[in-house]
């Protein structure tokens, strides 16, 4: 399967490794191998890692490495590649408060999908999510899938900002928004988790890789566990 | 320990080095100096290490007081500043004495004017930088931009005053140009028009809601790829994305770190720190060159900046 990896230059300082070009479980596991390679053990030159769904973009000192040379590196990483410990995935959870004046967009989704907003909290709730990467901005994790009934598209015109710990929604996935950022994704209600933790060594609450479920509570709860 | 107070903060200036590398696969983009080749300069003309924490001011600079002076300079573009009113020559390190007032105004050229001092900017690391990340309010000083009242920590001073400048051949090198250039994005060829089409024949307006996280570009709508499905990846720096309304983005020093729009171009790493000058409405064109020039270019950049002809003594 690593010998299908494809490398494309993305810039004069990067180059990106494409497992494929398919969200898949086997392509994530190959991301997280990949990733963890570097990490373990980092190529000189090498600045910085931007996992994906099925790719990695390996960003360089180009005063150091050309694209070339950083190749032949990676290349030689792929085929030990089966070889690199992963930790075994964590279980977590994430209680939310759906609706209401945290999920604004939880009625229309539900429309959109010929159901009551109960089910849709219920089938969002119903499944485990992979952690496939994080990225956009600290601690924003993509998760998937969601289930099937419950795809949606963005919003035609993203919102000009997203409340923190918003839960949103957006094609077969699915997250958590650790700022207020600008955004276009469903927000079906809202998470008094903090997302994103400078003061703490795992600084991210979601690692690549780990295994989440949404768990519904209620405003009364949200209060609790936002002030505790 | 001496200090710098903020008597006003200009629109929008804020600590920054050179960044933090490393934390893409936390979503941290590195920050840092939008015209990092300023901030390495004028950190040089006060006898700093290049990454040393300096201010990086934008459009209408800041008015500081030094209680207790300290050696400073001011490098990118000319914010015409002065020293208890007498003009200040930017591009060379000063002497400022104990209680005096460096006053900075609306940019007379591009969009950002560096403030180096002597011993740096002393912060909190955050992810061992000093840089400030807007977004998500990490980093720098409190995570945010200056405000009045301000009170800046100054660290050790290294070397008495010895008047530095920056050689004028050099200076012109870096001057800012109306074209960037660029290499092949990772999806060009989803732009069938490509290198020929709307984006490489157009010139771009910078749009008002640029920032540091993207330049957002205004002009001929670039024709959208059809029937292709974007899988979230990772963006580079530089990267031009174009979402669907065709308009480009460029994405900056506080990008997000992936993205779901197909990526044309991304601009060289030799002309980065010319975006980092570009003001809104500023027009800009682009010019591909190969990956193979781009690094050429670069490294003929790099030696110009690192030689020690670039510093006059």
């Amino acid at each position: 399967m690593t010998n299908s990896a494809q490398f494309q230059p993305a810039s004069d300082h990067s180059l990106l490794v494409y497992f494929g070009q398919q969200i898949t479980l086997d392509a994530h596991h190959c991301v997280r191998k990949f990733l963890r390679s570097l990490e373990l053990k980092p190529v000189v030159g090498v600045l910085n890692l931007h996992p994906g769904y099925c790719s990695v973009l390996v960003d360089f000192d180009a005063l150091k490495l050309s694209h070339r040379e950083l190749e032949a590196i990676l290349r030689g990483r792929l085929e030990r590649l089966e070889s690199v410990p992963l930790p075994d995935p964590r279980e977590l959870q994430i209680p939310t408060c759906y609706g209401g004046e945290f999920g604004p967009d939880l009625n229309d989704v539900a429309a959109l999908h010929g159901m009551t907003p109960a089910q849709a909290i219920e089938l969002h709730a119903s499944v485990t999510y992979i952690v496939y990467f994080l990225g956009f901005v600290p601690g924003f994790a993509y998760l998937g899938e969601l289930p099937e009934a419950l795809a949606t598209p963005r919003l035609d015109s993203p919102r000009r900002s997203t409340p923190r710990g918003s839960v949103g929604i957006a094609g077969n996935q699915t997250g958590v928004y650790p700022f207020a950022t600008p955004g276009g994704w469903r927000l079906i209600g809202r998470t008094p988790i903090a997302m994103f933790r400078p003061d703490r060594d795992d600084m991210s609450f979601l690692s690549i890789g780990d295994r989440v479920r949404f768990t519904p509570i209620s405003i009364g709860q949200f209060a609790a566990l936002e002030n505790a | 320990m001496r200090s710098i107070e903020v008597q006003s903060p200009g629109l929008l200036t804020t600590v920054q080095d050179l960044g933090r590398q490393g934390f893409g696969p936390i979503g941290v983009s590195p920050s840092g100096a939008a015209d990092p080749i300023s901030l390495r300069l004028g950190n040089r003309l006060v006898g700093n290490a290049e990454g040393a924490a300096a201010l990086e001011m934008m459009l209408l600079g800041a008015t500081f007081f030094f209680p207790e002076g300290a050696i400073v300079a001011l490098r990118g573009s000319d914010f015409g500043a002065t020293l208890d009113d007498v003009p200040i020559q930017p591009d060379a390190s000063a002497e400022v004495r104990r209680g005096a007032t460096l006053r900075l105004g609306p940019t007379r050229s591009g969009a950002r004017c560096y403030l180096c001092v002597q011993g740096g900017i002393v912060v909190e690391p955050f992810l061992r930088s000093a840089s400030t990340h807007l977004l998500s309010g990490l980093g720098g000083f409190g995570g945010r931009a200056l405000r009045k009242g301000d009170v800046l920590r100054i660290g050790q001073a290294t070397e008495k005053f010895r008047r530095r400048t920056i050689a004028r051949r050099v200076a012109e090198q870096l001057a800012s140009r109306e074209v960037l250039r660029v290499t092949r994005g990772p999806q060009a060829d989803w732009f069938p028009e490509a290198p020929h089409g709307e984006f490489y024949a157009g010139v771009y307006r910078v749009g008002e809601q640029s920032n540091r996280m993207g330049l957002r570009l205004e002009g001929a709508a670039v024709p959208q790829a059809k029937g292709r499905q974007m899988i979230t990846e990772g963006a580079s720096l530089g990267a031009v994305q174009v979402p669907p309304g065709g308009a480009p983005i460029i994405l900056f020093v506080e990008q997000q770190t992936t993205g779901g729009y197909p990526k044309i171009a991304n601009v060289i790493s030799a002309d980065l720190h010319r975006v980092g000058q570009l003001r809104p409405r500023d027009e800009v064109r682009f010019e591909q060159v190969s990956f193979e020039t781009a690094r050429s270019l670069l490294i003929e950049q790099e030696e110009r900046v690192t030689s020690t002809g670039a510093i006059l003594e």
